[in-house]
């Protein structure tokens, strides 16, 4: 599999007092476009870094379909909200790509509050030849025009523009966690932790609220909206999680606010496994329709679940992540490493699932063999256009020679943000500000 | 409160009852880390509200299973009936104040008043002036009774305490993961391990076990036994 690594600059320009001099280049999210030639990551600085899929060529066979660096810009400063005293962290929670409409490339970003359209445009010519101008733009002095010409397009170096067209602000009063493009590809909706809103994305100054779990006393809050999406072919039909591990299915048809969730998909608690944690680790942090549209994937501490539209009461495969944790949640509380949220990914055939671990790990699981596989994103670990070694963590017992013990795990280095290719075995990996790109050349088709 | 009941018990136990379930140690010292979370959340620049509700959750479970077993009734002297409303009252008031400060300022926020206090108040009482003004918060609990006035005070105190620490103590908290204080196996020893040593329970609750983390943590928990011994005096 090859790998391309993003190299960031050390940034000291952010004075905030962080441990890491490179907190502000860390990736928060990362998204290809649909057609996968476009990769975007945001990280916390609020910055925005696009990747393009090179051409394959025959005559530099070597950089095959690799990414490389398209366009960079900064798409959220930090704010500071000054009826609440509060700081707006910069930190982009979601990119979402808009379908391709034109020769112009569009997306979604967003923070916590602000959510902005962004348009990004090639330009590969330009006119030269003014009457008025000269080649530096200034003025001609008119009597030395003698003659008239038509300016001509010339081509020049290719310059990506980007361009800001839409900015969605003053619609959340809590933390933004998700941003979901209708398939109408007219509307989207964002969630935050008590409120989902439906936008036009023409329309800035209005929104309507489709979803509201605010209780009217906030001492009874116990719930919270851990994410939300709409559904991939259905544009009346989205679903969204619950920090109790619930997913609701709504119908916007139903009624203008969507309180009343059509389905409920809640699996029943495991009263053998019950501890203080179990509804800390039953929230979900990451919830994918599948390209069909017929099923959704979440992701909560401990395990990934593939749930049926057609069926609340369980999900119809459980897959375990990382379940010799299961036994250290006391001190993954402790440090804080039991809210990390996760998120999931499927291939574009469905197939395969994907979701990412601790010490730069991630795991795919075949669903069709039951077979699934731990790789490390790492420099040290993986060479370019190395095969990935796979890794495997041993819960005492016998011990191969390069497995990893459970208490020698990295909690510091974790696997957040992953995003699969939507056609091909490309997958995107962020760790910490590095990002990777793993591709399977050998087998190229989907399963 | 519970740290004081805790060590009286123990030091009574040759010729008294049996020492404490290693269970309930495991609770309590639980519930106190969760309580030491949900007062970090504050020093935020912005609380997660997920995690605080998830963390309050985790309290109110506790306090339910404490409260169901009998065992750990800690009688206070002038109050024996409403011991368990006590400490529900105590946690329930460093609970709410997460999402009441965050949510409570915004005008379009229908819900702004202030959640009513689980004890009784005469209609007619002030609402003190919470430390930092934050008009949803919960420190409004006062009343002109002499008792509710100490504890108003002492709340004030802690959170003036509290309020001094730097911005990003939190923060400081969370990056003191490398090394030593990620070894599992001493964390654990140092909280849950108290099976074997049940007259130790509070002496590590701050995990000596392991190097400190940092000061900000042990900090913290010393404050909190501040803060319970507080609580309990009213």
């Amino acid at each position: 599999m090859g790998e391309d690594t993003d190299t960031r600059k050390i940034n000291h320009s952010f004075l905030r007092d962080h441990s890491y001099v490179t907190e502000a280049d860390v990736i928060s999210t990362v998204e290809f476009n649909h057609t996968g030639e476009l990769l975007a990551t945001g990280d916390k600085g609020g910055r925005v870094v696009i990747f393009q899929r090179e051409p394959e060529s025959k005559n530099a066979p070597h950089s095959q379909g690799e990414y490389d660096v398209y366009s960079t810009f900064q798409s959220h400063e930090p704010e500071f909200d000054y009826l609440k005293s509060l700081e707006i962290e910069e930190k982009i929670n979601k990119i979402k790509w808009l379908p391709q409409q034109n020769a112009a490339h569009s997306l979604l970003s967003t923070n916590d509050k602000t959510i902005k359209l962004w348009k990004i445009t090639e330009r590969d010519k330009r006119p030269e030849g003014y009457n008025l101008k000269d080649e530096e733009g200034k003025l001609k002095d008119l009597s030395t025009v003698t003659s008239l010409q038509v300016p001509v397009l010339k081509p020049m170096d290719l310059m990506v523009e980007v361009s800001p067209r839409r900015v969605f602000a003053n619609g959340h009063t809590y933390h933004i966690n998700s941003i979901s493009v209708n398939s109408d590809c007219e509307t989207y909706m964002s969630a935050d932790d008590l409120r989902i809103n439906l936008w036009h994305l023409a329309i800035t100054d209005r929104s309507f609220n489709i979803v509201d779990i605010k209780p009217a006393n906030m001492e009874d809050l116990t719930e919270v909206i851990t994410a939300s999406e709409f559904h991939p072919h259905h544009c009346n039909l989205f679903v969204y999680s619950s920090s109790k591990g619930s997913l609701r299915l709504c119908d916007m048809r139903a009624a203008a606010l969507c309180d009343k969730h059509s389905k409920l998909f809640e699996e029943p608690e495991d009263p053998s496994n019950r501890s203080f944690f179990s509804e800390i680790i039953s929230s979900v942090s990451d919830v994918k329709f599948s390209h069909s549209g017929r099923y959704m994937l979440t992701r909560d501490y401990l395990t990934v679940k593939v749930w049926d539209l057609n069926m609340e009461a369980r999900p119809i495969e459980t897959y375990q992540v990382h379940d010799y944790l299961r036994s250290k949640l006391c001190s993954l509380y402790e440090n804080d490493c039991i809210f990390d949220k996760f998120e999931c990914a499927w291939n574009g055939s469905d197939s395969v699932i994907m979701t990412g671990a601790y010490n730069n790990f991630f795991r795919m699981f075949d669903r069709n063999t039951k077979r699934d596989v731990t790789l490390e994103a790492s420099r040290e670990s993986s060479k370019p256009r190395a095969v990935l070694k796979p890794r495997r963590v041993c819960v005492g017992g016998k011990r191969r020679r390069d497995d990893i013990s459970v208490d020698s795990l990295d909690f510091t280095r974790k696997i957040l943000h992953t995003a699969w290719h939507p056609a091909e075995n490309i997958i995107a990996v962020a760790a910490a500000n590095n990002l990777y790109i793993f591709q399977d050349k050998v087998n190229s088709e989907t399963h | 409160m519970f740290a004081r009941g805790l060590k009286r018990k123990c030091a009574d136990s040759e010729d008294s009852p049996p020492a404490p379930p290693a269970c309930s140690l495991q609770r309590q010292s639980l519930l106190d880390m969760s309580l030491v979370k949900l007062q970090l959340c504050h020093m935020l620049a912005e609380p997660n509200l997920c995690r605080s509700v998830l963390i309050a959750n985790t309290v109110r479970q506790l306090q339910e299973e404490m409260s169901q077993d009998s065992a750990w009734q800690v009688p206070a002297p002038a109050s024996a009936g409403r011991g368990p409303l006590e400490r529900l009252v105590s946690t329930e008031i460093l609970c709410r104040t997460p999402w009441e400060q965050q949510g409570g300022h915004s005008a379009a926020d229908s819900g702004g008043s202030p959640a009513p206090d689980l004890l009784s108040e005469p209609p007619g009482a002030p609402s003190a002036q919470a430390p930092r003004g934050a008009p949803g918060c919960a420190w409004e609990a006062a009343s002109p009774r002499e008792s509710r006035g100490g504890f108003q005070r002492s709340l004030d105190q802690i959170f003036e305490t509290l309020d001094s620490k730097a911005p990003r103590a939190a923060e400081g908290l969370f990056a003191d993961v490398d090394g030593p204080y990620y070894d599992l196996d001493a964390v654990l020893t140092g909280m849950v391990g108290a099976k074997s040593v049940p007259g130790d329970g509070f002496e590590t609750l701050a995990p000596t076990g392991a190097p400190p983390p940092g000061v900000s943590y042990k900090r913290d928990l010393g404050e909190l036994d501040h803060v319970v011994e507080i609580l309990v005096e009213t």
